[in-house]
């Protein structure tokens, strides 16, 4: 079946998952269902403690059994130890069959790919997933579906009982024996605890994990005892110099300053850059260096910045420290300094579900301006790929972008029109995770294309001296310097979906085809 | 005489002619000018590599408008001569002569390119010539070198050789550069072609950079060797005329022409005491601004 | 052209390929390792056959290992390999063998 971005979703798949195909991003508009809440077990005695020794001691504990979804949050990225960590003890106890549901997972997690090839692991739903774990998905080694999900995404799925997460595993920077978990203040701080959020909300049993006990109580607490059943101490939750980096510098590359300066160009001249405006940006060199030359602009004329969201930076909490934003929402910290920022008054946590989940009653994207964001494929349509590389292989993150894609008035994507040899700009992309009714303007290194369906860009661009061209152009440019390139070849078996937000078909995945 | 003799070369941007990454899609830049290597940035191992990489890439790449220069071996190694061959019959713009000192070696180039362009059914007289002075003596025949070959557009100066041989150094402060600069420009102007001025190699210090570029700009240098992107804008918006520079100009060019038709010639705009000597300069002003696409008036 | 002794030409950065030559047992023997072998796999194998052609090459063992070059590079780059095996640096055939 075809749906509203021109993919066939096999009839099999829809019947499969009992999903439908993607309609349209405003489809669900206005649809009423009934969230579906976890078992809880109550803890009326006093005094005690939720202390259990070991993670093998919580896996029985929580009575882990063949065939259970466990979840897992993001927070400590590529220094993450808590995944492995119970995953290994799962492993050894002999247990099968086991559906991951993280918020994403990444290189730290390479180790599960053994787990998959012996049938530990047969199902995951994340972001996005990288290195050998994306390998054994496209090399269809998994044997169910693999399911990515928008962090929205994430959050609506759980919330309205589509997954059930058996036991909940929540990484706490610090904790206390009650299980008040915080994002700081420990040794492998991680700033804030959003991904998990909906995880101690919706899970049946909730662990937490960490490696530095506090005394009760643990306030303001993050996530909060109410929610926890135990909690384990272990010798390190992850890696703090892969938890929170050092601050990226702004790039001095210049072509990706061209694309970061025409960036700022075209915000400031459309209606939304006025005082009280929004924005979020992602983590890369240009994006920092788009947020450093707009807030020169801002300085200049005198435009204070409402709200930044998103995954924070130096750049963008140096915003808040200058007094040029008046608060940060924060769904993630990925330097120091944004782990530091926690503590001030204006900077303030949000959920995932507060961010961005488009199944609640109206989350944050829904009232953001400008979002910036990359992508490693952007087609004619302006469709967006993010989560497959271009040689057929997963590789990558739905995100937020999805998400703040939809909700944003202005949604620009920066991309260098060819990444090595390969057109970023291109005629369909290999699989599309970001509808093109959601991309506005994309910023290329050869020019701007806006989408036609902004006529009111279009118009306010008029007088503006920037290299207007259109996404033909580009893929044409881009194709007569590389050549066009020809399509992955893929095998028939579809190994995952790329869900919408509302939780629709957006695209599949196919195994990669094996010479 | 070639078109392309006085083109606009604010800034000329040096590529490393064996690195495909960087001689790709130069052009996105927007340089006046690139230089690609075949001298100091390739290794003497891959000299004979370097020539088929740009042989190719001047057939193939469409480098939108910006010139294709070429710098070739020096007249003492056993490579120049190859590389003429090889990037006249590419097609190049124009071959950078490096350490010149004589007027002499411009001829010999100039003999070989144009047995290459002949060779290789090039228009003849296609290909220009540039002189990289590096020398003491460079600069004090600077004159005859500039007005060896009709094909010569200008001449440019390779500060790291020359202060090596005055047997100083690069001081940031330019007072080694002095003598050089200042015989270069005076040399140029005499022989009615045009000078750059030599590389600035410190990249965090944009700030000493920009004080440089502007004085060569007041010097009367026409432009300057890059060696990386970022410093391109900064040498354009010094080189480029300013919007009321323009106005200006177009003022002094109506006025002249004006006055000179009711039979005056001296007269002030705009409180400055102007008469026809200052007509030429204006008319440069108002060329630049278009060559350099800023122009907005009617003249 | 015939290849005689084994040459290379190239590095392995970025946009950029390694084409190493050697003499053949009859006929082009084509090794290729590409970072774009899905998109380019195939455009890459024609570039090569039709410089191979051009060089008047019909006997070799030619491996390629590519991290994304242009055509104009990889032309380059076999090109720079074959000349260098049979040890001619000078009066290259510019526009005539060695051709767009």
């Amino acid at each position: 079946m075809i749906n509203a971005v021109g993919r066939d979703i096999p009839e099999e798949i829809l019947a499969q998952t009992g999903k439908e195909i993607f309609q349209g991003t405003h489809h669900f508009d206005g649809h009423t269902y009934k969230k579906d809440g976890p078992m809880t077990k109550c803890v009326i005695h006093s005094g005690g403690n939720k202390l259990v020794d070991s993670i093998h001691d919580v896996l029985v504990k929580c009575d882990i059994a063949d065939g259970m979804t466990l979840g897992f949050h993001h927070h400590f990225r590529d220094g993450d130890y808590i995944v492995n960590m119970v995953m290994e003890e799962v492993h050894n106890m002999g247990i099968k069959d086991i559906t991951i549901c993280a918020s994403s997972l990444g290189k730290a997690h390479d180790k599960l790919g053994e787990y998959i090839d012996d049938g530990t692991i047969t199902n995951i739903q994340s972001s996005g997933v990288r290195g050998k774990i994306g390998q054994a998905i496209s090399e269809g080694r998994l044997k169910g579906l693999a399911i990515m999900r928008s962090h929205g995404g994430r959050v609506r799925a759980i919330e309205s009982g589509e997954v059930r997460i058996d036991i909940a595993f929540i990484g706490a920077p610090t904790c206390d024996d009650y299980g008040n978990s915080r994002g700081i203040g420990g040794k492998s701080n991680c700033g804030v605890l959003s991904y998990a959020m909906v995880d101690a909300d919706y899970a049946d049993k909730v662990v937490a994990i960490t490696d530095c006990l506090v005394p009760f109580p643990n306030f303001p607490a993050h996530i909060s005892m109410t929610k926890v059943d135990y909690v384990v101490v272990v010798d390190e939750i992850g890696d703090p110099k892969k938890i929170a980096t050092g601050a990226a510098k702004p790039t001095t590359d210049m072509r990706k300053l061209m694309m970061a300066d025409h960036c700022t160009q075209f915000v400031i001249n459309t209606p939304y850059f006025k005082n009280g405006f929004s924005y979020q940006t992602g983590v890369g060199g240009a994006s920092i260096a788009s947020t450093i030359s707009l807030s020169k602009v801002m300085k200049e004329r005198n435009i204070r910045m409402r709200f930044g969201v998103g995954g924070l930076t130096k750049a963008m909490c140096d915003l808040l420290i200058n007094d040029q934003v008046d608060v940060l929402l924060d769904t993630q910290d990925f330097d120091l300094a944004a782990v530091e920022s926690v503590k001030n008054l204006n900077h303030f946590r949000i959920s995932a579900g507060e961010y961005a989940d488009p199944f609640n009653k109206g989350a944050v994207v829904n009232k953001l301006d400008f979002v910036i964001l990359a992508a490693l494929e952007i087609d004619v349509d302006f469709n967006c790929n993010v989560v497959v590389g271009s040689d057929g292989v997963i590789t990558g993150a739905q995100g937020g972008h999805p998400d703040t894609a939809a909700g944003a008035k202005c949604t620009i994507v920066i991309s260098p029109l060819l990444q090595g040899r390969i057109p970023a700009i291109c005629t369909a992309v290999t699989t599309v995770t970001t509808p093109g009714e959601c991309v506005d303007a994309v910023i290329t290194d050869y020019g701007i294309a806006i989408n036609p369906r902004r006529q009111d860009l279009i118009e306010c661009m008029k007088d503006v001296d920037l290299p207007f061209t259109t996404m033909e152009e580009l893929r044409d440019i881009a194709y007569s310097i590389a050549g066009t390139p020809e399509k992955v070849q893929f095998g028939d078996r579809v190994v995952g979906i790329i869900e919408a937000r509302d939780g629709t078909i957006m695209d599949i995945v196919h195994q990669i085809k094996k010479d | 005489m070639n078109d392309n003799k006085k083109r606009l070369r604010r800034t000329m941007m040096f590529l490393n002619a064996q690195k495909p990454g960087l001689i790709r899609d130069p052009y996105i830049y927007k340089a006046d000018s690139l230089m690609f290597d075949l001298e100091d940035a390739v290794a003497e191992r891959q000299k004979d590599a370097a020539r088929f990489s740009i042989y190719h890439a001047l057939k193939k790449i469409d480098y939108r408008g910006c010139e294709r220069v070429v710098r070739i071996n020096g007249l003492d190694t056993k490579y120049w001569k190859e590389d003429v061959r090889c990037v006249v019959a590419g097609g190049c713009d124009a071959i950078r002569i490096p350490k010149t000192e004589r007027a002499e070696q411009v001829k010999v180039v100039e003999a070989a390119v144009l047995a290459a362009e002949q060779e290789f059914g090039i228009p003849e007289g296609r290909t220009l010539l540039m002189a990289a002075i590096e020398s003491a003596r460079g600069v004090i025949k600077a004159l005859d070198i500039c007005e060896a070959s009709e094909r010569l557009f200008g001449i440019a100066l390779s500060g790291g050789d020359y202060t090596k041989d005055l047997q100083t150094a690069i001081t940031g402060t330019g007072i080694e550069l002095m003598g050089a600069r200042q015989n270069m420009i005076i040399a140029a102007r005499a022989a009615g072609v045009q000078c750059f001025d030599t590389v600035y190699t410190d990249l965090d210090d944009m700030e000493g950079f920009r004080k440089d570029v502007k004085t060569i700009h007041l010097m009367g240098f026409d432009g300057k060797s890059i060696i990386n992107p970022r410093q391109i804008p900064i040498v354009h918006e010094i080189f480029t005329p300013g919007e009321k520079e323009v106005v200006f100009a177009e003022k002094v060019v109506r006025e002249i022409e004006d006055k000179a038709a009711k039979g005056i010639g001296v007269f002030t705009v705009d409180g400055k005491m102007i008469d026809i000597a200052f007509y030429d300069g204006a008319k440069r002003i108002i060329a630049l601004a278009k060559a350099a696409g800023t122009y907005k008036g009617e003249l | 052209m015939e290849i005689k002794k084994p040459a290379m030409s190239g590095t392995l950065e970025s946009c950029d390929c390694q084409v190493t030559v050697e003499p053949g047992s009859g006929g082009v023997d084509l090794t290729l390792e590409s970072v774009v072998i899905n998109q380019y796999g195939n455009a890459i194998r024609q570039v090569t056959m039709s410089t191979l052609e051009n060089l008047g090459i019909e006997d070799v063992r030619i491996t390629i290992i590519d991290k994304g070059a242009l055509d104009c590079t990889i032309k380059a780059r076999i090109e720079g390999a074959a000349f260098r095996s049979v040890e001619q640096f000078d009066n290259i055939p510019w526009g005539g063998a060695v051709r767009e």
